[in-house]
């Protein structure tokens, strides 16, 4: 193996890990400031403690999230030295903003969330709490920006170099792609969120814990997911007109998409089939007449350009992207599904009762990281062979001065320690999902220098001593 | 004057600005886990690590911002120095990750309390040894001119790297050491005394080797310091520096005045950072990209530079505060509340 193939595993891996965290996080921090506005609103304890479990899930997310990204802002130069030197005076400067205006926020607001309770007003902590929150989004702004000029570049001149210089800031920060996809991970990252919230409180439900806080956070989670579910349907809809738009190749890839088809008979939508990237067609293929043409198109006769409309040099592996495309959208379907028999079940009164459906939110709690993945898959794996799409080819774009030696060494290292760590995280969220939001004791008034610095906010009691209940069954 | 002449230079104020941002700031927390062996107790780990719980996450984004600062500014430079010292920053990486997560992790185990120490520590250790290579490396000059260089994996090893990178370590420590001086009272404060003063002998040591050494480098990188008689206006630099250990030397064991030794330090590092500084200018890839070669545009450095001039007073500010509502003495039993 060379270092350009092992350079794309180690690149897959790091940031698949990575993307999970913080997606996870844009949305707790913002359920965590509605909680924390919840408790100043109406003083009621139970807000309290609603509020202090999920803040104890935050942190360690959060922590995993930072880690796992500190090794993404250096990944760039050590591995894809060419596409810092030839695009870095266009990305470089988007991600600096990111730290600049979120990294930072985020890190030190966090301090005060987390150890700051006694030290400062509740109308403060709960300032804090929203800058995270904020900071979330302003991150999620920046990198997106980032990701989507490299697949809709607009706005730079190539120099004589072969660098990419800026000459529209406003249009490379805005490029075609931008808003689509910031709807749509923003939304993703709000449902996924959404599921796990929901899906624990199923769980505490099911197990007969917990039961007050655990009916009022579902319901809570019922409503939202009602209505982002089918927002998010819409936001990937846009998105895929888009994609047909500026990255034609992709949107055949996801479709699978090979030939042309007769005139005037519109774009089947292939549900089923295995592409085959060598015989250009799919095996077994499951098809409904024109419904592609009415999906992609909005048209009963519309068509989309064919994968074969350009060199199979100038295609991605078609299978990846076509399948992790219906895996996300088939979850996205079961999403809608959930949030709309809650609502139906809690018009009866059996929201909290129906075991069936406790067990189908307790199923659908990881089912918003595993679309996002997905649908993360289509995006990376659709733009190949280029990084910079159109323009720079992920060949071109590794180091060439760095030994295959090397790269193994750093994704055998890579792997170990992403095992170790967030199976660790893992087991500790876990642990702490078992102890559940417990009461927790009013607020110390002393005040003072003396108070301690690591509050009761914070989870100091051990999580991997024997589980505190046993789950059953 | 030019704004692709004066512009480069501006950032390479900012970039170093981050970068001793950053050292004295992770410096400290690092300093922590260095000095974590000598902790009695998992208790008193526990009261170190609580020093620094609520800001060393904003500590270690000043990396990060001079990572992304200077693919920004410096995108060729950022691309050869992070391809040939591929290693080194690959162990500095790794030993970040369990250095930040042990804060979470220690704290929520029982079984694995230890384990987490441990990464703690000896991810701190580590974390300072790379950076201390990467150091080494680049006041030596690297091997490669451009990227289309021959693979060398150990291209940053050599003596001299080997000397910054211990010489880092124990400059860290006495960071640290100071650091407890300040944030603690009672039993641990009176070890971090007991440590500063040795550390102080041993980093002034390192930092006599390392500048003892510099005329003997093969590369001309610090040879500013030693041709045409720039020595003479540039001594002001080690003769504060000497100075200051003096102060810090002094003041370690003065009882009742819990800054003097960390705002020493803090001057003591910022001294040596200005002797490098002033040896490497203007490369920014010793010896072979100086800033303007390794430049990316008037335009991206505006766009950023513009941003720069507000955001930093506000990061400077709001840090300043979390300092503010965390400030005082942590408490030995802080974490069991």
């Amino acid at each position: 193996m060379d270092a350009l193939l092992l350079s794309r595993i180690q690149f897959g891996f790091v940031i698949s890990f990575h993307i999970l965290f913080p997606a996870f996080t844009i949305g707790l921090a913002h359920w965590l400031a509605f909680v924390e506005w919840r408790w100043l609103r109406t003083k009621d304890a139970l807000w309290r403690d609603v509020y202090f479990f999920w803040l104890k899930i935050f942190a360690v997310s959060f922590g995993m999230g930072v880690v796992s990204g500190i090794v993404m802002s250096f990944q760039f130069g050590t591995n894809w030295a060419v596409l810092s030197e030839r695009a870095g005076a266009i990305l470089g400067p988007l991600l600096s903003y990111e730290v600049l205006t979120a990294f930072f926020l985020e890190a030190t607001f966090l301090g005060v969330m987390l150890f700051g309770w006694r030290k400062v007003s509740d109308r403060l902590h709960f300032f804090a709490t929203c800058m995270v929150a904020l900071g979330t989004l302003i991150s999620t702004f920046w990198i997106i920006s980032a990701n989507s000029w490299m697949q809709t570049p607009q706005g730079y001149l190539v120099d004589a170099r072969g660098f990419f210089q800026p000459a529209d800031w406003w249009a490379i920060v805005f490029n075609p792609s931008f808003p689509y996809r910031l709807a749509h991970m923003v939304l993703a990252a709000f449902i996924t969120t959404c599921l796990v919230v929901g899906g624990v409180s199923a769980w505490y439900l099911r197990r007969g814990v917990h039961r007050e806080a655990a009916l009022r956070t579902l319901k809570y989670a019922t409503v939202f997911a009602a209505i982002a579910v089918p927002l998010q349907i819409l936001a990937g809809d846009l998105h895929g007109l888009n994609v047909g738009k500026h990255q034609p190749v992709k949107l055949a890839a996801i479709e699978g998409h090979w030939h042309e088809g007769e005139p005037g008979q519109g774009t089947p939508l292939v549900l089923f089939g295995m592409p085959d990237q060598h015989a250009e067609r799919n095996d077994y293929e499951v098809a409904v007449p024109r419904l592609g043409g009415v999906i992609l198109k909005h048209e009963w006769n519309g068509v989309i350009a064919p994968l074969t409309a350009v060199p199979p040099d100038q295609r991605p592996p078609v299978a990846p992207v076509f399948w992790a495309f219906r895996v996300m959208v088939g979850l996205g379907l079961l999403m809608l599904v959930l949030a709309w028999s809650s609502l139906w079940a809690w018009r009866r009164g059996r929201l909290g009762s129906s075991r069936w459906l406790l067990d189908f939110w307790r199923w659908m709690s990881p089912a918003g990281f595993i679309a996002l993945l997905s649908g993360w898959y289509v995006v990376e794996i659709g733009r190949q062979p280029y990084v910079v799409y159109g323009l720079l080819r992920t060949s071109e774009a590794v180091s060439p001065n760095i030994a295959a030696a090397a790269v193994l060494t750093s994704l055998v290292v890579y792997a170990c320690a992403y095992a170790v760590i967030f199976g660790a995280g893992i087991w500790y969220l876990r642990k702490l999902m078992l102890v559940g939001p417990v009461p927790q004791p009013p607020k110390d008034t002393r005040g003072g220098e003396k108070t301690p610095a690591r509050p009761l906010s914070v989870p100091d009691e051990p999580v991997d001593a024997p589980d505190p209940q046993q789950e059953p069954g | 004057m030019e704004l692709a002449t004066v512009l480069p230079v501006l950032w390479f104020a900012v970039i170093g600005f981050g970068v001793l941002m950053y050292v004295l700031l992770d410096g400290f927390v690092l300093g922590l886990g260095i000095l974590a062996p000598f902790a009695h107790d998992g208790a008193q780990l526990d009261h170190m690590m609580n020093t620094a719980a609520p800001i060393w996450d904003g500590n270690e984004t000043w990396l990060v911002l001079g990572g992304v600062g200077l693919l920004a500014a410096f995108p060729a430079a950022y691309a050869l120095l992070l391809s040939t010292l591929y290693l080194p920053v690959l162990m500095m990486l790794i030993a970040l990750i369990f250095r930040g997560v042990a804060f979470e992790f220690r704290f929520k185990a029982t079984r694995g309390r230890r384990f987490w120490g441990g990464a703690f520590s000896i991810g701190s250790v580590v974390v300072a040894f790379a950076q201390g290579l990467i150091l080494g490396a680049l006041v030596e000059g690297l091997p490669q001119r451009s990227l289309a260089g021959v693979p060398s994996m150990f291209a940053w090893f050599s003596p001299f790297s080997m000397l910054t990178a211990i010489a880092l370590v124990f400059g860290y420590a006495l960071l640290g050491a100071t650091w407890l001086v300040l944030k603690t009272e009672g039993p641990l404060q009176a070890l971090a005394r007991t440590l500063t003063r040795p550390l102080v002998l041993v980093v002034v040591a390192f930092m006599g080797l390392v500048s003892a050494w510099l005329p003997f480098l093969d590369s001309r990188i610090m040879a500013r310091w030693f041709e045409d008689g720039h020595f003479w206006w540039l001594a002001p630099v080690p003769m504060l520096a000497l100075v200051n250990a003096f102060m810090l030397w002094r003041a370690a064991m003065a009882q009742g005045r819990d800054a003097r030794p960390f705002v020493l330090t803090l001057t003591f590092f910022a001294l040596g950072f200005a002797g490098l500084v002033l040896g490497l200018w203007p490369y920014i890839v010793p010896p072979h990209l100086d800033i303007w070669q390794a430049s990316s545009s008037t335009s991206s450095q505006l766009f950023l530079g513009v941003g720069i001039l507000f955001l930093l007073p506000a990061i400077l500010g709001y840090t300043w505060w979390s300092y503010r509502v965390f400030r005082g003495k942590v408490e030995a039993d802080a974490g069991y509340h």
